[in-house]
């Protein structure tokens, strides 16, 4: 479903990545640990198909969702708008369900700013789930959050991933995040960093 | 905010009290008339006709100068904003233009194509655009590059993102373009109509001054800036309310 197979990726003279090869089946969870500022966002963005600027290839399927650190949210739209805009396929009844599913049921006509820090995350997080997808995305989207909301997110998380079935390409240093989330860890490691993950019986 | 609308009445009639004083005390109305004879000289020329045919001369040419300067300026300033070779290549001529005097564009504009329409409206335009293009560009190097990446994983269409992430972002920038450039084009147009063109409040205001007709100047001149002051109240304002009305929070 999920096939990268990066060679080498740089910034100007750096070189940030080495050889990463990962392969995922579908519905399969993967964390990728390792310390901040290694490369794992980057290679994220590769594998979402935001940076182009590498050696090697990717095979990634069609519906892909991403989360970012920050909620990046429009906060020029209220939170149906938020949904339905990324989605606009979905109806607003979808909308509806979806805010209800994270707990923002009476918020729908809410523009961002009325809403609290953990309301907006959670805003993000039905945005990713909204449509049927077949990779979700996390960049460290629970880093900086509370003990008490992070707990929050990452279950609303797990269930929303276990209601979609999507597999999940997850990024942290954290790994309590692994174990709520049931995914399989792997670390990042080396300079340039690398990275080899395939599920063991293949 | 009823009590700040209060104040802003009061301050306004102190200062035509202030004036109306001030005339008393001068009592020479060739050289400051108060502000009763003013009005009723705007008033007769307003019966006469005069006054709306000038008002709608320039304002014809503040219509054709703003939306010229704000559609071009706002196109090159977001993309001088989002491609650092193109702000290369166009800085250096952006800052020659901020720097040129809007009296040298003007006499220029009037030398190069001669006294006519489009010399002026070009002269006037040429004067705003380069600040619309600084402030959109400024716009536009703020703008989220996360939203953007969010638009292209959920594969938004062209127009989507144009209409709602690159234009609600802009919004803020593009209003404050729009008053900062108003304000500079009405002041530049009336220069623009003094020396170069036979109707306008500008020409109106050199053919009054040529006759030491002060009552005459300030007629022309205050009934100019009731419309400037209409344009802030009733386009301005609101259009500037209603691009951060999402800005309330929680």
């Amino acid at each position: 479903m999920l096939e990268v197979n990066v060679l080498n990726k740089t910034f100007g003279d750096q070189q940030i990545l080495g050889s990463c090869r990962l392969r995922l089946q579908a519905g399969e969870r993967l964390s990728i640990l390792g310390p901040s500022g290694i490369g794992k966002s980057t290679l994220l963005r590769i594998i979402a198909g935001l940076d182009a600027d590498y050696a090697g290839d990717v095979s990634r399927p069609e519906g892909i969702a991403y989360m970012f650190q920050g909620p990046n949210l429009l906060d020029w739209r209220n939170c149906y708008q938020n949904l339905l805009i990324f989605h606009p396929h979905a109806s607003q009844k979808d909308a509806q369900t979806a805010l209800e599913q994270v707990g923002l049921g009476d918020k729908g006509v809410s523009y961002p700013r009325q809403l609290s820090l953990g309301q907006q995350r959670r805003l993000a997080l039905a945005r990713t789930f909204l449509s049927q997808t077949d990779l979700v995305l996390l960049d460290e989207p629970f880093t900086s959050l509370d003990p008490k909301l992070k707990g929050e997110m990452l279950e609303l998380t797990r269930n929303l991933l276990n209601q979609s079935g999507a597999a999940l390409v997850h990024v942290t240093h954290d790994a309590v995040e692994v174990d709520i989330l049931g995914s399989q860890a792997v670390e990042m490691c080396g300079n340039p960093a690398t990275l080899h993950y395939q599920v063991a019986d293949e | 905010m009823r009590n700040e609308h209060l104040i802003r009445l009061v301050s306004l009639g102190v200062f035509l009290l202030f004036w109306a004083g001030l005339a008393m005390f001068m009592a020479d109305p060739q050289v400051l008339p108060s502000p009763f004879v003013v009005a009723k000289k705007m008033a007769e020329l307003w019966a006469g006709g005069d006054l709306q045919l000038h008002l709608i001369d320039t304002s014809i040419r503040i219509i054709w100068a703003f939306s010229l300067a704000m559609t071009l300026g706002g196109l090159l300033g977001y993309l001088m904003g989002r491609y650092p070779l193109l702000n290369a290549w166009l800085d250096p001529w952006l800052i020659i233009f901020l720097n040129l005097p809007a009296l040298v564009l003007i006499v220029l504009c009037y030398l190069w194509i001669g006294l006519n329409e489009t010399a002026a409206i070009l002269a006037v335009t040429l004067n705003k655009l380069p600040l619309v293009m600084t402030l959109i560009r400024e716009g536009a190097r703020s703008a989220s590059s996360e939203l953007r990446d969010l638009a292209q994983v959920f594969k938004l269409s062209p127009l989507h993102k144009f209409r709602h992430i690159i234009l609600p972002e802009l919004l803020p920038h593009l209003v404050a373009a729009a008053r900062a450039g108003l304000s500079v084009i009405w002041k530049i147009v009336l220069v623009v109509e003094f020396l170069g063109r036979s109707t306008g409040i500008g020409r109106q205001i050199h053919t009054q001054f040529s006759i030491f007709n002060v009552t005459g100047v300030l007629a022309y001149a205050l009934s100019f800036v009731v419309l400037i002051l209409l344009i802030e109240f009733c386009i301005m304002q609101p259009l500037e309310r209603y691009a951060s009305r999402w800005r309330q929070d929680a």
